[in-house]
């Protein structure tokens, strides 16, 4: 499937919207047998996940992320989305006491997760450390200053993101009918199905063997994993995790592979799946002192 | 981060993830869930032949999607007419006097001039409706009525037909059946096949002549004509650009064909008019025609070609060819040239005129659009959709019909006069889709 071409089919007692964004392929489950519905649901939806794509992809030179990340330390007026975008990774940053950081991104130059045993070296990792800290931005409601050879990145919540804006749209389209809004495993139902009690999609579970999925039943909210299913290295029989951790500049240890939340919100769930991630081997643990349903894989 | 001081972590967040996504989103309309508004089709045209018929129609098209593919679609055509129209009666070189289709009162026509019925004028008024729905998996089913009334003429047509999608919807057969009620009411009666037309004094009307209906030799009441058609047709998609068509249609119709405004002269050795009368055709018409179109998209326009062979047991066989092309000039701009051809060889009791003492035949018209002719149409459409989504088009066309001789030798002076007068046509049509 082409970027920007979306596909609308039945399937069963449903119809399956299908389109690719943010390097995912992102599929809807509308719980409705009328093809036009189906249509205009799937195209409003593409429409808010290439929108959402195009204004904070890191591939792009033309939107307010490449602005930001080349400002040289002057100061970038920020609309109102990416005020309420901002504030919500610093509600992270502040939960997550530093361990989650939307401009860690950096640490990309120096760790490739490509599934190889290139470490890098701690003089590759020491000068970008130097480039992260968010208690070294600078927001107010209308601008940021972000200082000279810092990166922002909305990489960790900005798929969910899409999908509760996405699901929202959907409510506001068909506020009558249930759609499942799923972009590579982060999910959003919009409201109970119909007829049907709930939703079955599977997830990825990355411990098994022959991709294996998990078989999820989902009548409503949002769900989300985090992990390395194939995002990591391995050098001397160690597994390092492409979940970094911003003080270090290297992974989190003896972290789960994978962690599904379920909650209200997508965008909830992958933030406390990631922040379980956080936590290595007491993932499990800070998830059960939640209180919230998650499946942690090891 | 210490995880006994961290339980509110997941209450935190779950405020924090209301802050972001509490605002307003970019949505766009909403959709009431399966319905889409009616949309609008209208136009009004222009056809104009030198010196003859005018017609000014009004066209609005309204359709509706009920959503699961049940589509209404309701249409309404206006249509005046005024002018004149060949009458079938040869040209003299002398000035000849005709009677009204009323019988009151005359006309008459300047010597060389071909004989027209300058009483030409009707309004006409169509209303259909069509509903379509699927009834099962891949099975579509088409239901329709139409009623067209003008002052002597009126038509009700009952339609109904099956669309079959075959071979992931590439493929579609259809059948569909249709059944038309025609009545004529013509003006001052019908007159029987082959009356005397009464020259009239020119005394002016209500001179009492048509007190009696058989003297004029009309018969009082109306007339009606019954058509049943067959339509077979099959669609299929040949690739991604192109889409291929093809259909048959038979229609069969039983009744009163005659033109009662049509007429025919009877001319002597010398080609003199001696005696004019009306027109007497064929009560039952069988019309087979085979249809195939063949539609093109390029990267910037549509190719749209078509061919239609049509024959009848009154031995008009024709040949049509059509052929549109659009080019796309801008995203929102488009022109199309049309060009068409059309032929048809005459009806086999077609002839221009009688010969005065030859035993009277069966059947005889001299209605030229039963002779043997070629037309042409030339054209140009140009499209615009507008900022807020309309669409808005011009069409302007030539139309010239070209009637032949079928190989009648004309006798006397009868070879100084156009016996096959050609018809030029204007067309003009705006169109505005909303």
């Amino acid at each position: 499937m082409s970027h920007q071409s979306l596909q609308v089919e039945h399937q069963g007692d449903h119809y399956c919207g299908r389109f690719f964004a943010m390097a995912s392929p992102c599929e809807l489950l509308i719980d409705c047998l009328d093809p036009s519905v189906a249509q205009q649901v799937t195209q409003a939806a593409a429409n808010e996940a290439w929108r959402i794509e195009a204004k904070y992809s890191r591939y792009k030179s033309d939107n307010v992320m490449h602005a930001i990340n080349n400002s040289h330390g002057q100061p970038v007026a920020i609309d109102e989305e990416t005020g309420r975008l901002l504030s919500f990774a610093d509600t992270c940053y502040q939960l997550s006491d530093g361990l989650f950081d939307v401009t860690s991104g950096v640490l990309r130059k120096a760790w490739r997760f490509d599934g190889s045993d290139n470490i890098p070296s701690k003089q590759q990792i020491a000068p970008l450390l130097k480039r992260i800290g968010w208690q070294h931005v600078q927001i107010t409601p209308q601008s940021l200053t972000l200082p000279s050879g810092f990166e922002l990145d909305f990489g960790g919540i900005g798929k969910e993101y899409a999908v509760d804006s996405v699901a929202k749209i959907c409510l506001q389209l068909a506020p009558h009918i249930s759609v499942l809004v799923n972009f590579g495993g982060d999910i959003q139902v919009t409201q109970p199905r119909a007829a049907q009690p709930y939703w079955q999609v599977g997830i990825e579970r990355p411990g098994e063997q022959d991709n294996q999925h998990a078989v999820v039943h989902i009548a409503n909210g949002g769900l989300a994993t985090s992990g390395d299913a194939q995002r990591y290295l391995l050098k001397d029989g160690i597994r390092y995790s492409h979940i970094l951790n911003p003080k270090t500049g290297y992974p989190i240890q003896h972290a789960p592979r994978s962690v599904t939340v379920a909650a209200e919100q997508c965008i909830q769930s992958g933030l406390l799946a990631t922040l379980a991630l956080l936590q290595g081997k007491d993932a499990e643990l800070f998830l059960q002192q939640q209180s919230v349903t998650h499946w942690c894989y090891w | 981060m210490q995880l006994n001081s961290k339980k509110s972590i997941s209450a935190a967040l779950a405020a924090a993830s209301c802050a972001l996504l509490g605002a307003p989103v970019h949505a766009e309309s909403t959709i009431n869930s399966d319905a889409e508004a009616w949309k609008f089709d209208t136009a009004i045209l222009f056809y104009g032949e030198s010196e003859r018929v005018q017609l000014l129609e009004g066209v609005v098209n309204a359709s509706k999607d009920f959503g699961n593919e049940q589509v209404f679609n309701g249409k309404v055509v206006i249509d005046t007419l005024t002018g004149a129209s060949a009458t079938g009666a040869v040209a003299q070189p002398y000035v000849q006097t005709f009677t009204r289709p009323s019988g009151k009162g005359g006309y008459t026509v300047a010597a060389g001039d071909t004989p027209l019925d300058d009483t030409f004028h009707d309004t006409r008024v169509q209303v259909s409706g069509q509903w379509t729905q699927p009834i099962m998996e891949d099975v579509r089913a088409s239901g329709g009525l139409q009623f067209s009334k003008e002052y002597d003429y009126l038509s009700i047509v009952a339609n109904g037909s099956l669309a079959f999608d075959f071979n992931q919807k590439n493929t579609t057969l259809s059948a569909g059946l249709s059944y038309a009620m025609d009545t004529i009411d013509p003006v001052g009666g019908r007159p029987t096949d082959f009356a005397m037309m009464t020259a009239s004094t020119g005394h002016g009307e209500g001179d009492g002549y048509d007190d009696d209906d058989n003297e004029n030799g009309e018969s009082s009441g109306s007339e009606s004509k019954d058509t049943a058609d067959l339509l077979l047709g099959v669609t299929q998609i040949i690739n991604r650009r192109m889409l291929m068509q093809f259909n048959y249609s038979l229609s069969q119709s039983d009744g009163y064909h005659n033109d009662p405004y049509k007429l025919l002269s009877v001319v002597n050795d010398q080609g003199y008019t001696q005696n004019i009368l009306y027109e007497s055709r064929p009560d039952k018409r069988t019309k087979q025609s085979f249809f195939w179109q063949t539609k093109y998209a390029m990267d910037q326009g549509v190719v749209d070609v078509s061919y239609r062979y049509a024959s009848d047991d009154w031995e008009i066989d024709s040949h049509t060819i059509d052929t549109r092309l659009r080019f796309d000039l801008t995203e929102t701009t488009y022109i199309q040239p049309h060009i068409r051809y059309y032929q048809q060889t005459e009806a086999d009791f077609y002839t221009p005129f009688l010969a005065e003492g030859a035993p009277l035949p069966e059947y005889a018209s001299a209605d030229y659009r039963l002779g043997k002719m070629s037309a042409i149409t030339l054209g140009i459409k140009y499209g615009m959709q507008l900022d807020n989504g309309d669409e808005l088009a011009f069409r302007i066309e030539y139309y010239q019909q070209t009637p032949k001789n079928p190989g009648i030798d004309a006798p006397g002076i009868l070879q100084g006069e156009d016996l096959y007068p050609s018809v030029k046509a204007l067309i003009a049509q705006v169109n505005y889709r909303f």
